[in-house]
């Protein structure tokens, strides 16, 4: 027992999960978030606590094990790289390998599915691989180094997904599927034939209704070939096997718990196997006579199984085995039944799309549909599965996710992955009153997992009566992308003219910043010049950060967190002259805090005048781009990662957004300048560059994505340009980047076609606008101390312009200034 | 100028505080009367409005450096700390209907603004 021997009298529920796979992670989730308060003991076999299974591929591209790793819940002990060998169900105890054991009042069994690997002769040779932990893409990603090319064994989900990673690694690629097209589970011939034409198009080579008869040694004892039945040889020096998964049950059958004939725990509705005390979940459990191995059934798997041991009665009563991916580039969609009485079949082979619907015999029920080469309509049409048809077949198949309008009967299914239904997202945002696509994703879990019916969310609460937050506010109709619109096209100049010809009022706090903004990204004069001063926030009005007593602070730009000790030296004796509380911030610079607003003026032109410049702390804009040392000092450095910084914070720095941005470069995959944690991050590597975007600390910290590798540094910058540029047009107020990219239909995918394939044909115009705010850029600090109309606005008092505001006073902590706050006499009516 | 005197001033008494060209449109600057901080506005249409400087949310003296706006046609300024927004012509805070700042008459003679804080 984890806490001692002082809880002998503990009669908390003691409940152990034996393995921990994504399902065994739900299942402590649900309990947590619900507030289990019984005793939690995982044993995991793997040397790493669950990470996400559905995105293993992209740790060959560069996500790191943090990232996909799922968090423990608080509370929860999790054993890893510990075995369970037995149960003793009598006892009510598991032995584990480590020579201990466990007592359980309940235990859950989520021990998952192994590869199946046919007996092929020659199958243990070393270079045979099976696809399914993150050790086994490392001993792929070794075995690649020295390999030429590689055979996938199963040309299924699973198996293309491996063919994806063996092409990622530089091998030349084999797939080899038993029965006579790719996908059969998901596609049917047609679609995939279609599906075979655009691998092919990859370069790799296809081989269906082919099986294995051999795999034969070369004379170092490795792999060197795969021999098919009918003598045909395949040189490889790698091979993976991923012909199916058998459900692990070997626990259960060997402590005599009720097994299916061809493997998996027999489970009731409730998830419980023939023992009381134990339940099953996941790709181990036979569920209704069916093992289900994909991520959304099992999660409602451990869903329930956590509602029973709560005391609840929730049933798993089978579950949508849709599925919609996107497979070596190619977008395949299947959703309910695969045949019907009727078919609508739409082929292009030269284009590569196949889309068939599949109806009831009087054409008025839709039973499923597979899609190949565009996923459209398995968004709008899922749904629908067994219910009347929303439209034409023929019109139904064109329609793209979120332009058919449909409205969702209360049962569907929106959410597969989480199995959210219409309904339950519609008294969701009446009930709490939801504004957005993140308020329904909180409150419902809908749209968290792959995302794909985020389309579908946003449809729902437009039906709903919910304005999307498009409006800016009350005086404008606008979103920010579009006023970013207006402005641009059509040349305005001033908020005055925005606001009378586009909205109503005269504008408040909300409109007018975002207005100021706009006009500056599109370089429209100094922030301060005539009527823009009047839009600017506090901040941007004194060039300067607010702090709570009402004074300011000042931020120099230090690019890269660069500095000489003589431009130290300044800042000390600027520091010490106008006594100011100095820290060090965590974008590697100084802040200056405790200046009154008539000071500013002075300090700055100290600073201006020892070569310092805005470092628009104060701003919606660029702040820093941190960076590690680099391969100029540190023995692991690659790249000059400092060089790179200086270069990308002069580039950019000045840059006006919807919010703030910060960046960093790291010099290489140690990562010591947390650039995965920033709006864009850039990773040295032995190649070139590798550009993450969309990071985040703060309120919800987010790990960047990987948006491209091994750039040049010009490709890079080029990059990092549009990504910029794109999203400054069209980003929501105050959304970050990383909210902005989850909020961006089609994702990363999207943004990458937009931003490096030019699909919106807009890259020249975000290369230009980029290349004038960089000529353009001047530093707001100098040219407001080169006028002095701006000048006078930086006094305390108008009707007295030297003297310091008497209500801000300061006392003495460890050696610094510190504000001494007046007590509120806040005047209640 | 008998402005900095940080003796009272007596009520009903006109002070002058300011060229009215010293004010921006839409903007706000504070000013300091008899030890008092009161923040003025001048309009887009040319009005002005006179209210306490002292932010009842914060307690930071900060309401002039606020942004002034509408609300259903009301003229506001927002709080520069947390954005509560106040009513210029009532003082009443529009987010929070119990809170007000202080109003205090205001005048242009002459060019000049004149404010009667008391």
């Amino acid at each position: 027992m984890k806490d001692g021997e002082h809880m002998k009298d503990d009669k908390r529920m003691r409940l152990v999960v034996v393995g921990h796979g994504p399902a065994a992670h739900r299942l402590l989730e649900t309990l947590t978030s619900r507030g289990f308060d019984g005793t939690v003991t995982v044993f995991g076999e793997e040397p790493r606590p669950a990470y996400d299974r559905v995105a293993l591929t992209s740790y060959l591209t560069g996500t790191s094990v943090e990232d996909l790793t799922y968090p423990v819940p608080d509370g929860v002990t999790v054993r890893t790289g510990v075995r369970v060998t037995s149960i003793d169900r009598a006892d009510r105890v598991v032995v584990t390998d480590a020579g201990d054991s466990e007592p359980y009042d309940v235990l859950v069994l989520a021990t998952g599915s192994a590869p199946f690997v046919p007996p092929v002769p020659g199958r243990d040779l070393p270079g045979c691989f099976v696809y399914r932990t993150i050790d086994d893409l490392d001993a792929i990603r070794e075995a690649a180094k020295d390999a030429r090319s590689g055979v996938v064994i199963g040309g299924g989900l699973l198996g293309l997904e491996a063919a994806d990673a063996l092409r990622g690694l530089g091998l030349d690629t084999h797939v080899i599927e038993m029965s006579g097209w790719l996908m059969p589970r998901q596609v049917d011939e047609g679609g995939g034939s279609v599906l075979r034409g655009h691998i092919e198009g990859l370069g790799l080579t296809i081989h269906t209704g082919a099986g294995v008869a051999s795999i034969e040694a070369g004379p170092d004892g490795r792999v060197a070939s795969l021999v098919k039945p009918d003598g045909e040889a395949i040189a490889a020096q790698v091979v993976v096997f991923s012909a199916g998964i058998r459900p692990r049950d070997e626990l259960a059958r060997a402590c005599g718990l009720e097994v299916g004939e061809r493997g998996g725990i027999v489970v009731d509705e409730g998830m419980r196997t023939s023992d009381e005390h134990i339940y099953a979940i996941g790709e181990c459990a036979l569920a209704g006579g069916m093992v289900y191995g994909l991520v959304g059934p099992c999660n409602t798997q451990a869903e329930v199984a956590a509602d029973r041991i709560l005391n609840g009665s929730a049933a798993f009563t089978g579950a949508d085995m849709s599925t919609k991916l996107k497979l070596l580039g190619v977008e395949v969609a299947q959703f309910g039944a695969m045949s019907g009485a009727l078919d609508v079949t739409y082929m292009d082979p030269v284009g590569g799309v196949y889309k068939r619907l599949f109806v009831s015999d009087d054409a008025k029920t839709l039973l499923g549909g597979i899609c190949v080469g565009d996923a459209g309509p398995y968004n709008t049409l899922r749904p629908f599965v067994g219910k009347p048809l929303p439209g034409t077949p023929s019109d139904l198949l064109f329609a793209g996710a979120g332009k058919a309008s449909v409205d969702l009967p209360d049962d569907a299914q929106v959410c597969s992955c989480n199995n959210v239904t219409a309904g339950t997202i519609r008294v969701a945002i009446a009930d709490k009153g939801l504004t957005d696509v993140q308020g329904v994703k909180d409150c419902t879990r809908a749209g968290t997992t792959c995302g794909s019916c985020v389309p579908m969310l946003k449809q729902i609460l437009v039906k709903s009566g919910v304005d999307v937050g498009k409006a800016l506010c009350e005086h404008f109709s606008y979103s920010r992308a579009e006023l970013f619109d207006i402005v641009n096209v059509r040349g305005i100049t001033t908020f005055s003219q925005l606001i009378a010809e586009h909205g109503t009022g005269r504008g408040c706090d909300i409109c007018k910043p975002v207005v100021a903004s706009i006009l500056a990204s599109l370089g429209r004069g100094h922030i301060l010049d005539g009527e823009q001063a009047a839009l600017q926030d506090t901040n941007d009005h004194f060039l300067a950060n607010i702090q709570k007593n009402g004074t300011y602070s000042v931020v120099p730009r230090i690019p890269g967190g660069e500095i000489t000790p003589e431009k130290l030296i300044v800042i000390g004796e600027v520091a010490r002259d106008f006594g100011l509380y100095t820290k060090i911030t965590g974008g590697q610079r100084i802040d200056l805090l405790g200046a009154r607003v008539e000071q500013l003026p002075a300090i700055w032109r100290r600073l201006v005048d020892a070569g310092f410049e805005s470092g628009h702390a104060y701003g919606k804009a660029l702040r820093t781009v941190k960076s590690c040392v680099g391969s100029t000092w540190c023995r692991y450095g690659v790249r000059d990662s400092v060089g790179l910084a200086i270069a990308l914070e002069l580039r950019y720095r000045g840059l006006r957004s919807p919010h703030k941005l910060k960046a960093a470069v790291s010099g290489c995959a140690r990562e010591c300048a947390e650039a995965r944690g920033k709006d864009f991050g850039v990773i040295a590597t032995e190649q070139g560059w590798n550009l993450y975007v969309g990071g985040n600390g703060g309120f919800t910290p987010r790990h960047a994505d990987l948006l491209a590798s091994d750039l040049s540094t010009d490709d890079l910058v080029r990059t990092i340009d549009r990504f910029l540029m794109f999203y400054i047009r069209t980003a929501d107020r105050l959304q970050r980047t990383s909210a902005w990219l989850e909020s961006l239909d089609g994702g990363l995918d999207y943004l990458r076609e937009v931003i490096m394939e030019d699909s919106l044909g807009i890259c020249a115009d975000l290369d230009a606008q980029m290349e004038r705010h960089v000529s353009a850029y001047v530093d707001e600090w100098r040219a407001t101390l080169e006028d002095p109309d701006k000048l006078r606005r930086f006094v305390s008092f108008v009707n007295a312009p030297g003297v310091p505001d008497p209500s801000i006073s300061f006392e003495t902590e460890r050696d610094q200034i510190k504000p001494v706050l007046i007590p509120l006499e806040v005047t209640r009516r | 100028m008998t402005v900095l005197d940080m003796t009272a001033t007596r009520a009903g008494e006109w002070i002058p505080v300011c060229s009215y060209t010293d004010l921006l449109p839409e903007r706000g600057a504070a000013v300091l009367v008899g030890g008092r901080q009161a923040a003025i506005f001048r309009t887009f249409d040319g009005a002005l409005y006179a209210l306490g400087n002292l932010d009842p949310f914060s307690g930071a003296q900060v309401m002039s450096r606020g942004i002034v706006g509408t609300r259903n046609g009301e003229p506001t300024v927002a709080s520069p700390m947390h954005k509560q927004v106040f009513s210029l012509v009532t003082g009443v805070c529009l987010d929070d209907p119990s809170v007000a700042l202080p109003t205090y008459p205001i005048r242009v003679t002459d060019g000049t603004v004149e404010v009667s804080v008391v």
